[in-house]
């Protein structure tokens, strides 16, 4: 009895063991190159721009008062993110149906890599190369030809959208074009054999049934473009502001630090309030199934 | 029963094939299904069951030939437009609906919509109808095999289809739980009144259930009739092989008299046999085919029947206590190895063979049937 017991302790012991050190590597990569440096920005956004720039300790609510300031950067980042994730859904949507439901085997790896391929060549390059085609000598020359004259595409809301959704579109394709692959395709006759029309049947199966796809990949692209200052530098040209290009322009130009460190806060603030809701609704429209959705 | 158009058959195929690519998974099946019966397809694995149930759903659409639903060709028409429900496999329950949810689906895709309250009571109607009253707010993951198939049945059964179709209802559901559901089906068949088409290769669930049965074989029907008639009177070997345990002997007949055969057995043996309906010609070979119920066993010749076709010396390989029943393997000079079932009544009376004995084994001439050779 003893013995068996002892043996069984040991046991456990020892996979909670393999547990730690499996998790070590990740705990220390949090503890060190996350929470670490989160902690470091909480302390500069409280403190002081020295007077040759940079941080000077201190303890004051300036920085967050002042946060008015860059409220074009954080008007232009709250609508143009949410904005961009759904358009990225909307494109990317159809053409994950069309991959996992529709193309023949051969097709769909053809068409996958293309997806992929793009990531290959760096994202400045591809974003240079949406430049020339919005710039005047692109899409508005060929419109001019057709009788459309002074169409300015680049600089504008549209053009950095465009480049959002160009660019995050394969992290928005991949989750949505595997929950589509692994549905069983058995339910929509199912559907169909109980009297359901297809467009009805993709309603009330396929669409509810790849939302956990949908919601990943919304949620990647979410934070990725809450962040992202490339596209809007290149295709807003100065024009169309992120806080990714304030911070930018608050570490490096005028070197003021502490209240870059309150604008990096208040977007990481209002960034988890977002996915926290987020996260809520999918949930909680989904009901508690096991083995899905995280 | 309900009678409704008369004899107008709800089911009807008329020479239909349906291939895919090379193979041909149904060829040439003609059959009907009357309206209130209770169907089924029988046959070995890959034989076309489901294929045949696909194509009255209108899952599959017939190569060649015609499928009429109701006295009307269906051919092209989607599975949504036609009044048959299906009960899958695996029962493909919808994931994402409660019990309710999945029960209320086809109600709901009709226009108009019928009104909330009406959707509810049906729903709670027709989960008392398969035993599952009060489950409406379940999820498929918190259920039993057992009650996921009542849910596939209730939604199945919600839009009162003409036809309701079972592909291997109950294959996942242990023995005892799939007797229970058996009796279940066919109790709810009668009173329902509706035509139930049900596809499996499990033989006594075939038999046990059906009011007519389908033998099907690489794509073709082999024999189609009631269970008994299919026990009695198989048409041939594969069918006698099929439905219930056979005994088979080869030999040639030797002479056709008015009602009876003289046959050679391989072994050189002669015996007579009834003479079945086409009767074969003298130099045909045949099987007999004999049903292990049919042997009559005992310890001396004295026992056995005055009018049976042909008494061999055997010997006990081994036996097989089965409840109700003994099965004896025997092995004779004449006959080589063969299967004897005894009941347990008469082995209550006297003691029972043991292994290695040797003993007499008989059977009546009516008992055998001669099948010929194809
Ligand atoms: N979609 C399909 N594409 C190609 N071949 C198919 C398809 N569906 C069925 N077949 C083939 O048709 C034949 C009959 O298949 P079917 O599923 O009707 O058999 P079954 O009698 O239901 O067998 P089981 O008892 O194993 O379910 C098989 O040889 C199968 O491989
Ligand atoms: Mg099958």
């Amino acid at each position: 009895m003893t013995a068996a017991a002892g043996t069984r302790d040991e046991g456990r012991g020892g996979g909670r063991a393999t547990t730690a050190l499996l998790l070590a590597p990740a705990s220390a990569f949090f503890l060190l190159l996350l929470l670490l440096p989160l902690a470091v920005v909480i302390v500069y956004s409280f403190g002081e721009r020295a007077p040759a720039g940079g941080y000077l300790p201190a303890f004051s609510f300036d920085n967050y008062l002042n946060l008015a300031a860059r409220g074009q950067a954080f008007l232009n980042t709250l609508t143009l993110a949410p904005l961009g994730t759904l358009l990225c859904a909307l494109v990317a949507y159809p053409l994950a149906y069309f991959l996992a439901v529709r193309a023949s085997p051969r097709i769909r790896t053809l068409l996958l890599v293309l997806v992929i391929v793009p990531f290959w060549a760096s994202q400045l390059l591809r974003i240079y190369a949406w430049l020339l085609i919005l710039g005047s000598k692109g899409i508005p020359a060929l419109l001019s030809l057709v009788g459309i004259e002074d169409l300015l595409l680049v600089n504008t809301r549209f053009a950095v959208l465009v480049g959002m959704v160009y660019g995050y579109l394969p992290l928005m394709i991949f989750p949505i074009y595997v929950s589509l692959e692994k549905l069983d395709k058995r339910l929509l006759e199912a559907s169909s054999d109980l009297g359901a029309r297809p467009w009805r049947t993709f309603l009330q199966v396929t669409l509810p049934m790849s939302l956990e796809g949908v919601a990943t990949g919304s949620l990647l692209v979410f934070i990725l473009l809450m962040g992202e200052f490339i596209i809007p530098a290149l295709l807003g040209g100065g024009k169309v502001f992120f806080i990714g290009n304030a911070l930018v322009d608050l570490f490096l130009q005028s070197r003021n630090w502490p209240y870059g460190a309150a604008v990096s806060i208040a977007l990481i603030a209002i960034m988890l309030a977002s996915i926290v809701t987020y996260m809520r609704f999918v949930l909680g429209k989904r009901g508690q199934r096991p083995n899905a959705f995280m | 029963m309900p009678s409704g158009g008369a004899s107008v058959p709800v089911v009807q195929f008329r020479d239909v094939t349906k291939r895919f690519g090379e193979v041909v998974a149904a060829r040439d099946l003609d059959f009907e299904v009357r309206a209130g019966e209770f169907l089924s397809f029988l046959g070995p694995s890959g034989c076309g069951k489901t294929t045949t149930l696909r194509m009255i759903a209108g899952f599959e659409q017939p190569s060649a030939g015609e499928v009429h639903l109701e006295g009307r060709v269906v051919n092209g028409v989607p599975a949504y437009r036609r009044p048959v429900n299906m009960v899958f496999q695996h029962y493909a329950l919808f994931p994402h609906l409660d019990v309710a949810g999945n029960v209320a689906y086809g109600l709901l895709q009709r226009t108009p919509r019928p009104p909330r309250a009406e959707v509810r009571r049906r729903v709670a109607e027709t989960l008392e109808l398969v035993r599952l009253g009060g489950f409406e707010k379940r999820r498929s993951w918190e259920m039993s095999g057992g009650q996921q198939q009542r849910v596939a049945l209730a939604r199945a059964l919600i839009n009162e289809p003409k036809v309701l179709l079972l592909d291997e209802p109950l294959a996942a559901l242990d023995r005892k739980l799939r007797r229970d559901m058996q009796i279940e089906l066919q109790n709810l068949q009668r009173r329902l009144g509706i035509t139930f088409v049900l596809v499996t290769h499990d033989q006594e669930e075939a038999l046990s259930m059906s009011d007519r049965v389908v033998i099907m074989r690489e794509g073709r029907i082999v024999q189609i009739g009631s269970p008994r008639a299919l026990y009695d009177r198989p048409a041939d070997r594969y069918v006698a092989d099929f439905v219930g345990k056979s005994n088979f002997f080869e030999g040639r007949v030797e002479r056709v008299a008015d009602d009876s055969l003289e046959i050679r057995l391989a072994s050189g043996a002669l015996l007579a046999a009834a003479c079945p309906a086409p009767a074969p010609a003298a130099g045909a070979a045949v099987s007999l085919a004999v049903r292990p119920e049919q042997m009559i066993l005992a310890r001396a010749a004295e026992g056995l029947p005055p009018d049976a076709a042909l008494t061999v010396g055997a010997r006990v390989l081994n036996r097989i206590f089965l409840g109700e029943h003994t099965e004896y393997l025997l092995a004779s000079e004449t006959l080589g190895e063969f299967l004897a079932l005894v009941p347990r009544q008469s082995e209550l009376n006297e003691r029972p063979f043991e292994t290695g004995e040797s003993l007499q084994a008989a059977w009546s001439r009516a008992a055998a049937l001669v099948l010929e050779e194809r």
